[in-house]
């Protein structure tokens, strides 16, 4: 191992350290934006009709099963090997945690919370923005924290469809160059930025829910069931 | 030239059938390999998760290691390990191990710690062992979650031995890597499918698995 090249990017892969960084943001939190926008329609759908839940549960359970590089694959037919190959799936990726986060979220706030805005005059829409939203606020984050950590650590697989892995297109020159340097490099900026990406989520969550406590330790209470940290684990790969 | 028709061309090819590389000598491969690191796996996670849950212990170094776990991208960490410490199956295996860790630890922790109190209580008044209390109230109880945390460690490492292939190991993944490289859409069609297929079918077994080992009063209550 040759710690001084660390930083000493090959030149097959037409960017510098910082650019490599840039892009592998672009690539993997694009996606999460992208199904965030998704996926807050698509839970107040299942919200509002109740029936929906258990079908998009059931679709959504599955799509998730399906291995990354099998999903970037089967989509090279229709995109090619682009970067837009790597995205679609990860916007599924995404899609699949949010959903049920944000569904549980707006069903957990209490009907009398509900009914309260609505002595107040909040119309349907108004009440969903400044009530149940702000409420679900917590477990929408803790949805994002899961997708975004995975999506930074998914985009690396890319590099196995022909150089769309951003930072895991070090990890193959790693391996094809012999530079074992390199994907120490790759897997300890891949790690850096995921946790960089989730202690900025944290920050989000503070500024969003002042009115939650400082040290927000989801230590369940006895006899209440914390089965979301519990769910969204089962949700993440 | 659609994905259908590559699928079907990939799998009435004869010779796909048979040998070192066909279909069954591959599938067999990835399956021994999903076994074998689900198994090391659920051996240092399951009594872990069973014992921080009893006592309601240490939720917050196991959500740590559960994150650490997520952040750790897997293909660096396979790549990695073989560049530092050769070929091998070992070598392979442990990063497999590494992922399916903390999504089993976690669930099992989650599962006993949710379990309703009372019956707890009950137990240890009718002077039930703190085993007991384990093995035959909260064990039950948790079971659900702790098998869709299985699932969950079983599905990663069915995606993860796929890109094992890429370090020169066997199982389904060789069909995409080889595919990729040989410009052989078709072979990468097939393998993706029954990598795809093989997810799908982890989980078809997971919950025909929840059908008959969940207890149908635990079942109702959910």
């Amino acid at each position: 191992m040759n710690w001084d090249r660390m930083f000493d990017i090959p030149s097959d892969l037409q960017h510098s350290w910082i650019g490599l960084v840039g892009l592998h943001l672009r690539e993997a939190l694009l996606p999460v934006l992208a199904g965030l926008v998704i996926s807050l329609p698509l839970a107040q759908l299942c919200v509002r009709f109740r029936w929906l839940y258990p079908p998009v549960l059931w679709v959504t359970t599955v799509l998730y099963a399906i291995p990354s590089l099998a999903f970037f694959v089967l989509l090279i037919d229709y995109t090619g090997q682009t970067e837009l190959t790597v995205m679609i799936p990860l916007t599924v990726y995404s899609l699949v945690v949010l959903v049920p986060a944000i569904v549980d979220a707006v069903r957990s706030v209490p009907q009398e919370t509900l009914a309260a805005a609505t002595a107040m005059g909040f119309g349907p829409v108004r009440r969903y923005v400044q009530v149940q939203l702000p409420i679900a606020v917590p477990a929408i984050i803790a949805g994002l924290r899961v997708a975004t950590v995975s999506s930074i650590s998914l985009v690396s697989i890319g590099a196995l469809i022909g150089n769309q892995g951003a930072l895991g297109n070090l990890i193959n020159d790693a391996n094809i160059y012999n530079r074992p340097e390199l994907a120490v490099n790759a897997v300890l900026s891949m790690a850096a930025l995921a946790m960089l990406a989730d202690g900025l989520l944290v920050a989000v969550r503070m500024l969003l829910t002042p009115w939650m406590p400082r040290r927000a330790r989801t230590t369940p209470k006895a006899g209440r069931p914390d089965s979301a940290a519990a769910a969204l684990e089962d949700a993440a790969r | 030239m659609n994905l259908l028709h590559f699928i079907s061309a990939f799998f009435s090819d004869g010779s796909h059938w048979q040998g070192y590389d066909g279909i069954p000598t591959r599938v067999g491969e990835h399956v021994q390999y999903t076994l074998e690191a689900l198994a090391i796996a659920a051996a240092i996670a399951l009594p872990v998760g069973l014992v921080t849950g009893h006592y309601g212990r240490g939720g917050n170094a196991l959500a740590l290691i559960a994150t650490a776990g997520r952040a750790l991208p897997t293909f660096g960490l396979l790549v990695l390990m073989t560049l530092l410490l050769g070929f091998g199956l070992v070598n392979v295996m442990t990063p497999l191990v590494v992922l399916a860790v903390p999504p089993i630890l976690v669930t099992t922790y989650e599962g006993m710690r949710s379990v309703d109190p009372s019956p707890v209580d009950a137990a240890r008044g009718m002077g039930m062992s703190e085993a007991g209390i384990l093995f035959q109230v909260e064990l039950p109880a948790a079971l659900p979650l702790i098998l869709s945390g299985l699932r969950s460690g079983a599905i990663q490492i069915v995606s993860t031995a796929t890109i094992a292939a890429y370090v020169s190991l066997g199982g389904l993944g060789r069909y995409i890597v080889d595919g990729l490289y040989q410009r052989n859409y078709e072979k990468v069609v097939g393998g993706a499918t029954l990598v795809a297929l093989m997810a799908l079918a982890t989980l078809a077994l997971f919950w025909a698995v929840s059908r008959v080992a969940v207890s149908p009063g635990v079942r109702r209550s959910n």
